[in-house]
């Protein structure tokens, strides 16, 4: 079996999951320059309704794709409710409030987050029930299962879904406009309280998708699972340029691609002293070598500073 | 004059008495809970230097209290087989740490806002990801057995008599961690108004006019990174002997985001703010510890796990409090000018409709 391959379409497929969540922490980013803290609990949230669901329906005897359709279809609306509630409750009174306010309220929406969702579902590992065959295809040497196929082509979509909403309509125009001013796009007409709305419905919608094909991917999920899965996306939007979502996509496939890399050769090349458990280290110091040498990401907006 | 000596021995007495009111009013475990809310302002106060004076978004603190932690772990005790004394080993972690922070500080200097946020963040992970790999540190496992913290022959780890009381070693930690807590309170005051605190506020209100004021801020940066570092590293040397057992999972980044939480919560900058909320933030998780017979009582039956619920709680206090004093609970009066001074002013942006 081709490793290199092989990891690439495993770097690829997680990859891909982490540009969805990012593009949902990128998009608010753009707009009131807030890191959303708790967008990877969303996720999780997303992950375990989808569970619920998906169990609930497993249990009749319901096998195949459509089981899925219908838990990623109950997990939107519910994931788009909690995104505008939080958005509501906890940001929009700090819009003006010093720039850590917000960052504080949001850490304390992820820990509220998590512990409602130890509450509801418990602290234990909970598996995503069997309801796939998954295939798998052979590829020059390397194996890629039908859930990897159907997750790149479920995020592709998404993405120039969000891509063409952002540059060719309308309210993405309205977005844009917010993003780069908020006060003159209000007196250009722009209703920027509703458009905030909107980003973070858009970001919630995508982040439920990103949940549900994180559990049936990986199999399992807890109501810790939106931590560092957070972390590696908001590390992805970063890497690609916060505020850009070509950054994002890009940010979240490279990132993938490099730790799972990682996880296969560092053990090889160092000849074992530095295993696999490394490829963290891999990523995050990649992160630092992008920033020192481009301030403002891969993609990110050049030129000075606003002063 | 006279009034200040007043006040300066009575909140004296107030120290000197708290754990053994607190021992006979609440309970041993709270004496042990004011041991861990002293270790926590300490942390704090060193992050307030970072974030709170020179303004730098920082989310990986808890890496240099790791540093001093497992130096003094490795040094002081059989895990290798050395025995230090703490007068060495408080200076050195002090140092180490310090340097930890100036290296890892150097690439981040020209970014700046979250994107700092986000790189010290990689590193604090990066410290812990080696700390649980490598072997000199035990791996996952840790490190135990690591000596009671030790002054000439006065051991902290075991209780002494004093005057027919019978002191047991949280007590004595408490005093030890008072007396470094009021070294560390004073440092921090000096500097607040020093040359360098006022060049760290000029950076922080506008890096761009600080430096074409002949400001280097290259220098300064390093140094708040160094200086906030070093209070890690003494509370991460006075942690391990408190404790007697580290291992990597003291010092995930929620820690670090603990940290960043007492800081601003408490009011950023101004230290009688990050006193209080460290103080605040290590000791409300326990405050809601009835919660679980409050369920018993009223439901007769305990019907949400008590843990759970009172992070909960915990992390709604957090979002009450930021809504309604976004400046923080206890803001030094010149920030809370700066920040009302437009209040008066007339329709924000958000008002704005089609």
């Amino acid at each position: 079996m081709d490793i290199f391959l092989q990891q690439v379409i495993n770097g690829l497929v997680q990859g891909s999951l982490y540009a969805l969540v990012a593009l949902g922490y990128t998009m608010v980013y753009g707009i009131i320059e807030l890191v959303n803290f708790a967008h990877g609990e969303v996720v999780m949230v997303g992950a375990l309704v989808g569970l619920s669901v998906i169990e609930r329906i497993a249990s009749r005897g319901d096998t195949g794709w459509g089981v899925i359709a219908i838990g990623v279809l109950v997990a939107i609306p519910s994931c788009m409710a909690l995104g505008l509630g939080i958005e509501r409750v906890a940001y929009r009174p700090l819009r003006k409030a010093p720039r850590l306010a917000p960052l504080i309220s949001a850490i304390g929406v992820s820990i509220a987050l998590q512990q409602m969702a130890a509450l509801i579902w418990g602290r234990n590992y909970l598996h995503y029930p069997d309801v796939l065959s998954n295939p798998q295809f052979h590829i020059g040497g390397a194996v890629i299962t039908q859930v990897q196929l159907v997750i790149l082509a479920t995020t592709g979509i998404l993405m120039l879904l969000t891509w063409l909403i952002v540059q060719k309509t309308a309210l993405g125009r309205a977005m844009r406009a917010s993003a780069q001013n908020p006060s003159v796009a209000g007196l250009m007409g722009v209703n920027v309280d509703r458009i905030i709305a909107l980003t973070f419905l858009m970001g919630s919608g995508l982040a439920a998708v990103a949940g549900v094909l994180v559990g049936t991917y990986y199999g399992v999920g807890n109501h810790t699972m939106g931590f560092m899965l957070g972390l590696k996306a908001f590390t992805a939007a970063v890497l690609g340029g916060i505020g850009s979502l070509g950054g994002a996509m890009l940010g979240g496939l490279l990132l993938g691609v490099i730790e799972n890399l990682g996880a296969g050769y560092l053990g090889s090349v160092t000849n074992g002293t530095i295993g696999s458990n490394y490829s963290d280290v891999l990523a995050f110091l990649m992160l630092i070598a992008v920033l020192v040498l481009r301030p403002s990401g891969l993609m990110g907006e050049r030129g000075s500073e606003k002063v | 004059m006279n009034k200040r000596i007043y006040i300066g021995l009575l909140c004296l007495t107030v120290v000197i008495a708290l754990p053994f009111g607190t021992d006979a009013f609440l309970g041993r475990s709270w004496v042990r809970l004011l041991d861990f809310a002293l270790l926590y302002t300490m942390l704090a106060l060193g992050l307030n230097i970072v974030v709170g004076y020179a303004g730098l978004l920082d989310l990986g603190y808890v890496a240099f209290y790791a540093v001093g932690a497992y130096l003094y772990a490795m040094l002081a005790s059989p895990h290798i087989g050395m025995h230090w004394p703490l007068w060495a080993l408080l200076p050195m972690g002090a140092l180490l740490a310090a340097s930890f922070g100036a290296v890892l500080g150097a690439p981040t200097l020209g970014l700046r806002g979250d994107y700092l946020a986000i790189v010290t963040m990689g590193f604090g992970e990066i410290i812990r990801i080696f700390l649980r790999n490598l072997n000199i540190t035990n791996g996952p496992a840790g490190i135990d057995l690591i000596d009671p913290i030790q002054i000439g022959n006065f051991s902290f780890g075991s209780s002494h008599s004093l005057l027919g009381w019978d002191l047991p070693s949280i007590y004595n930690y408490y005093f030890l961690f008072i007396v470094l807590t009021a070294f560390i309170v004073l440092v921090s005051y000096r500097l607040s108004d020093s040359r360098i605190g006022r060049a760290w506020a000029a950076i922080r209100e506008d890096e761009i006019a600080a430096k074409s004021m002949g400001l280097n801020t290259r220098y300064l940066k390093l140094m708040a990174f160094a200086m906030g570092a070093a209070f890690g590293g003494i509370s991460g040397v006075l942690f391990a002997g408190f404790q007697g057992f580290i291992s990597p999972e003291s010092f995930t980044m929620g820690e670090s985001v603990m940290i960043l939480c007492m800081v601003v919560l408490g009011g950023m900058g101004h230290l009688s703010g990050v006193i209080m909320g460290a103080i605040l933030l290590a000791i409300l998780p326990e405050a809601f510890r009835p919660l679980s017979q409050f369920q018993q009582i009223t439901f007769g039956h305990v019907w949400l796990d008590p843990a759970n619920l009172r992070m909960l709680m915990f992390a709604l206090a957090l979002i009450v409090v930021m809504i309604l004093r976004p400046e923080g609970l206890w803001p030094s009066p010149v920030r809370r000018r700066e920040l009302h001074q437009n209040d008066a002013m007339p329709a924000s942006v958000q008002k704005e409709g089609p």
